[in-house]
Parts: C-alpha cells; structure tokens; sequence
C-alpha cells in the first residue's frame, strides 16, 4: 500500500509526516463513513455473522468480522490491521450496511462518568 | 454497573466503557515512553491519514489514486476491569496536526500534558488547548537524566497554571511513576466534579 516516491512538492510531505500513500485505494475511492465512528467506538459481530456469504467483501473486511467475535474499538482494529483509521471507518460502514456488525459509540462530551466509575478508575490503577 | 451497555442486537454481550486520556506535550517529552510504560499490551500505533478529503467532501472519485500521508499516534490500553478500560492515546506532536487534536479529544476524559524543563515552551500549546476547551488536565514534569531540576513552584510559574491544575514530577519511562500521573489527573477530574474520590 506504501509507495516509494515522496510525490509532489507538498506542505505536509517532511519527515515529520508519514510515508506517502494511497490508503483509499481499497475502499474504491469512497473517504466518508455511513456513520461516525470514535477511536474507542465498539464494533461487535452479528453472533451470526457470516462474512463468506458476502463474496464481494475484502479479506480486509473479512478480519474485521473475525476481529470483532469480540467487541473491540476502532482504533484497535485500525492497529491490528496495519490501516488507517480513516479507511477502517469505510470498511466498518460497509459491515454495517451489511448488517454483520454493530457499533457502539461511546457517550461523547455530554457524559461524565460518574464517581463510582472515577472511584474505579483510581482504585484500579493503584492495583496495576 | 448501569454505565455497561448492551449489545442492542440482543447477543447478551457486554460492551466496556471506554475512558479516552490524551497525553500531550512537546516533540521528545516522553508521550510515547509514557504510552509504552503504561500500556497493558504493545503499544500500538494507529494512523490517521492527512487528506483534505476528510473534510467537508463525502466522496472523491479517483483519491485512490491520489498520493497522500498519514500521522502516526500512539495508543495503549489499561484494563481496570471486564467492564471499563482505560485508552491513552498520544497527541500528535506537530501543531499543524491540530485537526487530528479535536478528533482524540472528543469525549476524553482528561489529559496529561508532559513537560520536559529543557524546552518548557514545547508544552504552552498544549497547556492551551486544553485550558481553552475546558478539558481536565494535569502535568507532569518528566524528569531527563541529564535535565536540570526547577521547583515545582518555579515550573508552575514559568507555565503560568492555574493554582487547581495538579503539578507533579513524574519519570516517563517508570510505570508505577506513570501511574500516579493518571490517578493525580483521574482525582481531578472527580475535584472538578466537586466529588471528591476518597484515598
């Protein structure tokens, strides 16, 4: 997925950024998710999910069901499979579209966890 | 836990509550050390991609074939029980990666901003940008072999802090070190909630 070339005279081409690539290949083009997806979104597979009954799926796809047996975020399933998040959303919008896994969006800036949770969170630490 | 949420397909499955905790700083503060010593698994890396496509453009026929990058961020993972885990995620260090800021921000918990007193100026847009969006933060000063040791006082003066910001040394590389960080911004948080979580 990586090309060599640094491409053309860019603002944001330095060493500081990334290597050059073209991570929208895999996903015909298509940059905007159906839905909204946060790093720590869960996605969760259909208990019956059954990604071979889909053949114009990615083996990409594919992992992800495998993946998400167990609910995992986002951001994981983006580090498991070497891809961008950017591209992860895509393809977890096509799962969705298919039905064969659900998100869970976390509560968004609304929430506060309240204390019980804070009072886990610290007891939990100091038990690390 | 009544913060546990369902599977809405009914599977019976449990969904944890994740808690986001961004840990910002300068370039080489130690974001990635802190990150690692933490961290319950490898640290992992996930990437962003840094495209004018992800803005405000629903589909762009032949970006597949367009050149673009991406920016790398760190994250890690904190099991506090079956129910709740806690995420870190490192900031991207460049402050042209702002956009990228907004995205790991939303919903966070908090924030640890690591300050390295060689370059103290290297944390001020952090301190910002958190101070700016009403985020909750603490920052640690991480404590270089070879970096010169200030007071607390005098490092809180020099960033200008507020008196309710917790201010504390911390050795990025040191897990339980690390730790105390996350507990000092956690009790804040619940400060700020005017709960206070008892020792």
């Amino acid at each position: 997925m990586r090309a060599e070339s640094p491409g053309p005279q860019h603002e944001w081409l330095d060493g500081d950024a990334g290597p050059v690539v073209r991570p929208y290949t895999l996903t015909g083009g298509r940059v905007r998710p159906p839905v909204g997806l946060d790093l720590v979104a869960f996605v969760l597979a259909g208990r019956s999910a059954d990604p071979a009954a889909h053949p114009r799926l990615h083996p990409e796809h594919r992992r992800l069901v495998e993946l998400a047996r167990r609910p995992v975020p986002v951001a994981e399933l983006a580090a498991e499979l070497d891809l961008a998040v950017g591209v992860v959303r895509v393809l977890v919008g096509d799962l969705l579209a298919r039905g064969l896994v659900s998100v869970h969006e976390p509560a968004g800036t609304a929430f506060l966890p309240d204390d019980n949770i804070l009072k886990a969170v610290v007891n939990g630490l100091r038990a690390l | 836990m009544d913060s546990v949420r369902y599977d809405r397909n009914g599977s019976g499955v449990r969904i944890p509550l994740a808690l986001k905790i961004l840990i910002a700083g300068g370039f080489g503060a130690g974001k990635t050390t802190l990150v690692s010593a933490l961290s319950e698994v490898r640290p992992l890396q996930t990437e962003e991609v840094l495209t004018g496509a992800g803005i405000g453009v629903d589909d762009l026929s032949g970006v597949e074939g367009k050149s673009t990058t991406t920016v790398a961020m760190d994250f890690g993972r904190i099991t506090i029980n079956e129910d709740l885990q806690v995420y870190l995620f490192g900031t991207p260090g460049q402050d042209r990666f702002w956009f990228l800021w907004d995205e790991l921000a939303f919903g966070a918990l908090g924030a640890v901003v690591l300050a390295d007193t060689r370059r103290l100026a290297d944390c001020f847009p952090s301190i910002d940008y958190f101070e700016q969006r009403n985020i909750p933060f603490v920052v640690g000063v991480n404590c270089f072999d070879d970096g010169r040791r200030f007071s607390l006082d005098a490092v809180r003066q020099a960033l200008d802090l507020d008196p309710g910001v917790p201010l504390l040394f911390c050795d990025a590389r040191d897990r339980q070190s690390g730790k105390l960080v996350l507990i000092s911004l956690v009790e804040h948080v619940a400060r700020q909630r005017g709960e206070p979580v008892p020792a």
